[in-house]
């Protein structure tokens, strides 16, 4: 985990979120986005959605923007791989915003193989499916970069996520 | 079994004297059915995106929460996203309500069984992930009622009808979802984008 326990630049993803008006939160949760949680959470003008599958979390997007609402979707990298046919065959097929903050696993001294492959899939398949990158790797960025991603996005320019790198985070750390 | 309902007359029934009610469909036989009765402006179907209308449906009810939300979809798309039935009842909406209209088939590929003509129980699942009025209708008076129940408003209910095998003719909405989409926004007063 990160040494600094709490670390600025989840406050000011949140903050960009607050910027952007985004009202509903969708996430499965990740330990990477804790901090960014907890004050989703306590915000009584957010809704904060706890989600059983990432893939919920598109749909949910969708119907949010159908009644006039933006949100945002979080989830881990592994979760991508729950979303790709949401992502294509209702996102696009309709051009819907989407804004997704996906924590990175699968790079970065990972202590779990398992994770890999899908950390290692996860921008390809999100180049192919449309989705705009947009990587945050350094703290002081976060709010410039989800600021902007969202902007675009919200503005028609088409799915955005932001990557947020294991190397920012904090590689999980496996002890026995 | 298939059920003892003609699926035509439980949506049209479901859909009757409809006012404001904003409408989600599931992909398949369900976007046909609501067709059917008749294309709306607070009507948007999914064409794709199977097992995601209930979740679609949860966003939008928490977008609106002034406006009554019915999701109407397959029991084959309901199975495919059981885990939006916890959801839904986690957050506890009291705008959406979710009719599954179950003939017990995939009926868009070749009539093959799904789960609900053997061991699984719609309306048990709902009601075991929290969703209190979740129930089983299989006479159209019970159809009447959920109508009823759904325009009504309240905490989120669930019904799985069970109705006939077999495909009605195809009677298809708008195929093209931007142009759903913004018509969907334009008659709730939002912009474009």
């Amino acid at each position: 985990m990160n040494s600094q326990s709490t670390p600025a630049w989840p406050d000011e993803l949140f903050r960009a979120l607050r910027a952007l008006d985004v009202r509903q939160i969708a996430y499965v949760p990740d330990a990477g986005h804790k901090q960014l949680l907890n004050q989703a959470l306590a915000e009584p003008s957010i809704e904060a959605i706890a989600l059983t599958t990432e893939q919920e979390g598109v749909a949910l997007a969708a119907g949010a923007w159908l009644g006039g609402q933006r949100a945002a979707v979080l989830m881990q990298s592994s979760g991508l791989g729950n979303c790709v046919n949401a992502i294509a065959s209702i996102t696009r097929a309709c051009q819907f915003p989407l804004l997704m903050l996906i924590t990175m696993r699968g790079e970065w001294g990972e202590g779990n193989p398992w994770q890999v492959p899908m950390g290692t899939a996860l921008a390809p398949v999100l180049d192919t499916m449309g989705v705009h990158l947009n990587r945050l790797e350094d703290p002081g960025a976060a709010y410039a970069t989800l600021h902007a991603a969202g902007t675009q996005c919200f503005a028609g320019g088409g799915p955005a996520a932001l990557l947020i790198s294991q190397r920012l985070i904090g590689a999980k750390a496996f002890v026995e | 079994m298939s059920g003892p309902l003609e699926r035509r007359a439980v949506v049209a029934e479901l859909l009757r004297e409809r006012g404001d009610l904003l409408l989600v469909t599931g992909l398949g036989g369900t976007t046909w059915d609501a067709a059917a009765v008749a294309d709306h402006d607070n009507n948007f179907y999914l064409w794709g995106g199977m097992g995601l209308a209930v979740a679609t449906g949860l966003g939008l009810a928490l977008a609106q929460p002034q406006r009554q939300v019915l999701v109407i979809t397959g029991d084959g798309e309901m199975l495919m996203g059981m885990g939006s039935l916890a959801t839904v009842a986690n957050r506890g909406p009291t705008n959406l309500a979710i009719a599954v209209i179950d003939n017990e088939r995939y009926g868009e590929t070749g009539e093959q069984l799904t789960h609900t003509a053997g061991t699984t129980d719609l309306a048990a699942i709902a009601l075991a992930n929290g969703i209190s009025d979740s129930r089983e209708i299989t006479d159209f008076d019970g159809v009447t009622t959920y109508r009823e129940r759904l325009h009504a408003g309240g905490d989120s209910c669930f019904a799985a009808i069970k109705v006939q095998a077999g495909n009605p003719t195809m009677v298809l909405p708008p195929r093209d979802g931007i142009m759903v989409k913004y018509r969907f926004r334009a008659a709730l007063g939002l912009g474009g984008v």
